[in-house]
């Protein structure tokens, strides 16, 4: 890519945008203009999916009309044009998270699949018996399970950061656990059940004192705020693309390029060697080393498209959006008698879970859905989180920058709604 | 509570909280009788000296229930449940022990049998209409194919019981 094109992850969010208007944005999004049950669709789970603006469905379109064909293999036409505009998307990524280099953003099918493949990598190669993994209690599934099947086979322990009853991190408690038997600590940026904004740069730091490397789950950050690897340091960083306006099967691993290259490749095949006899296999240099077989092309590509449109909005002001409409849901919300708000934590962004005194949050999400309103009902692949609370599950809205205060007031008045049916 | 509720003001109209939403699917799902089933479930306790019983689990939403049985000569002479679930699960666990408590071990499955066509919307047997009696308000769940799940998570368990199966899991 042309030197020219690589402005600063500053400059780039900054010279292309325009002012916010949400019902600018929501003309950009096809998907959120349509009736559901004969009600104007009112989209409030984007912690589980959010919504694909128009151009990144044309820029897959485009890719599937006029480029496609197998990456960096071909000597043909089509299969340049793809390869180009596959590794163009991973230089967006790249500015995007502000990595020092586009080959330390490995493209995977989603936070999922880039944390596992850092635990095959690195915590096979590099955990033993007796090692202490830290991770915290407000994990979701993706962020325990991978770990405590590395624990189970090499006979490590897991340690748990606990949290308070706001849902924050306990950091004296995270600071103890942290010893010269700790070899990997891993923790969300933002927790998709509560919300709860964690204070990752200082977590790092903590972690460094000991060496030890350290994962964010970025799955619930990455579509919110800016985020910089660099200025986190974190040595590896996690993201799906369908949590953020890119179609599924497309996200990232990110990792530094000196820990990536000790690490062992994840899955074995075509594209992550170098050479193969059946005597022996060396190995590709990053990324290729981490992306075995043919990837979801058109979704990473739409992954860069994606990062092309929220540069092209004024991010600082979505972000302030969001935040006001989290700060009004939990007022109208917290208002109605019988809810309670789960995750009240200090820093906390687009997410608010609720539960209502007696009443189900499977019942709440048919009710709500009758009006149209899509949320999350159940334990968010966070059970942990819901026994913490002692909750079964919860009721979850999740917001994105194209929500409007409106739909927050019907969410409301649908909350009192369901009060009303069960009273 | 009664399945009617009266009106609480002789000078009001009683309205339904739907009528304002036009929810006729939903007032068929959430109909009084499921309502006060939730409320208030039958035989909502432990079973001291059950010789049966299962746990049943329904892991996208964490419904979990545990049913106990009292078999004799092949008959169901005790049913209780123990657990936590949305209204649905609930309110058919609690009319599922009231359904087969008495009945012989045979008839219990084929209720279930009936009681699981009913709500996935399959044609069952016009016989087997009159049998499932009260248990027919659950008609209205074959219009939310997601919450079926939840009206038969408590049959499943009860087969489960019957069958000295111990954990079943609805997904």
């Amino acid at each position: 890519m042309a030197a020219a094109e690589v402005t600063s992850f500053e400059e780039s969010t900054q010279v292309r945008s325009r002012a916010f208007d949400v019902q600018n944005v929501r003309a950009d999004f096809p998907v959120l203009h349509q009736t559901v049950n004969r009600k104007p669709l009112v989209y409030l789970d984007n912690g589980a999916s959010s919504q694909v603006p128009q151009v990144v469905i044309d820029r897959g379109s485009l890719y599937l009309e006029e480029e496609h064909s197998n990456i960096h293999r071909g000597v043909h036409y089509l299969s340049q044009k793809a390869t180009t505009a596959y590794e163009g998307a991973r230089e967006k990524v790249k500015r995007f998270i502000n990595a020092r280099d586009a080959k330390e953003c490995i493209f995977v099918r989603g936070a999922t699949e880039g944390i596992n493949l850092v635990m095959h990598g690195y915590g096979r190669k590099f955990i033993g018996p007796g090692d202490e993994i830290i991770i915290s209690a407000m994990e979701h599934h993706a962020n325990i399970v991978p770990w405590q099947m590395l624990c189970e086979e090499k006979g490590a322990i897991l340690r748990v950061i606990p949290m308070n009853d706001a849902g924050e991190l306990i950091q004296d408690e995270y600071d103890a656990l942290l010893s010269e038997n700790t070899k990997f600590v891993a923790f969300t940026h933002v927790s998709n059940a509560l919300g709860t904004v964690n204070p990752v740069k200082r977590m790092v730091e903590q972690a460094h004192k000991y060496g030890v490397p350290v994962l964010i789950d970025g799955a619930q950050s990455a579509p919110h705020m800016l985020v910089d690897v660099q200025e986190l340091d974190c040595d590896f960083y996690a993201f799906s693309g369908h949590k953020m306006f890119a179609p599924t099967g497309s996200g990232i691993i990110y990792g530094k390029a000196e820990v990536l290259e000790t690490m062992n490749p994840f899955q074995g095949g075509g594209d992550m060697i170098k050479s193969v006899t059946f005597e022996k296999t060396t190995y590709a240099g990053l990324p290729n080393k981490f992306e075995a077989g043919t990837p979801a092309i058109a979704s990473q590509i739409g992954l860069g498209a994606a990062i092309d449109y929220l540069n092209s909005i004024d991010r600082v002001k979505a972000e302030a959006h969001e935040a006001e409409l989290l700060r009004y849901a939990t007022e109208r919300l917290s208002a109605i008698e019988g809810v309670r708000i789960i995750g009240t934590a200090r820093e906390k962004i687009s997410v608010l879970s609720f539960v209502i005194d007696d009443i189900h949050p499977h019942d709440i999400g048919t009710i709500l859905d009758q009006e149209g309103i899509a949320v999350r009902a159940g334990h968010h692949c966070a059970q942990p989180v819901m026994q913490r609370f002692n909750v079964p599950a919860t009721a979850r809205a999740s917001f994105a920058f194209y929500n409007t205060k409106e739909e927050v007031d019907v969410l409301a008045r649908t909350v009192e709604r369901v009060i009303e049916i069960f009273s | 509570m009664q399945a009617v509720s009266p009106t609480r003001f002789p000078f009001t109209i009683h309205h339904s909280p739907f009528t304002a939403f036009h929810m006729s699917e939903l007032s068929e799902l959430y109909q009084q009788v499921i309502l006060d089933h939730n409320k208030k479930p039958r035989n909502f306790r432990k079973l001291e000296g059950a010789n049966h019983s299962a746990e049943g689990f329904n892991p996208l939403c964490g419904d979990h229930l545990t049913v106990y049985l009292s078999l004799e000569d092949d008959a169901v002479k005790e049913i209780s449940f123990e657990g936590s679930g949305c209204a649905i699960s609930k309110a058919a666990a609690s009319m599922m022990t009231q359904a087969v408590k008495g009945k012989s071990k045979q008839l219990a499955e084929e209720l279930f049998t009936d009681f699981h066509r009913m709500v996935t919307g399959e044609e069952y047997e016009g016989s087997s209409e009159d049998r499932l009696g009260n248990l027919k308000i659950f008609e209205g769940v074959r219009e939310f194919p997601v919450r079926v799940k939840c009206a038969t998570l408590p049959w499943h368990t009860m087969h489960a019981a019957l069958n000295n199966e111990e954990l079943v899991s609805t997904e």
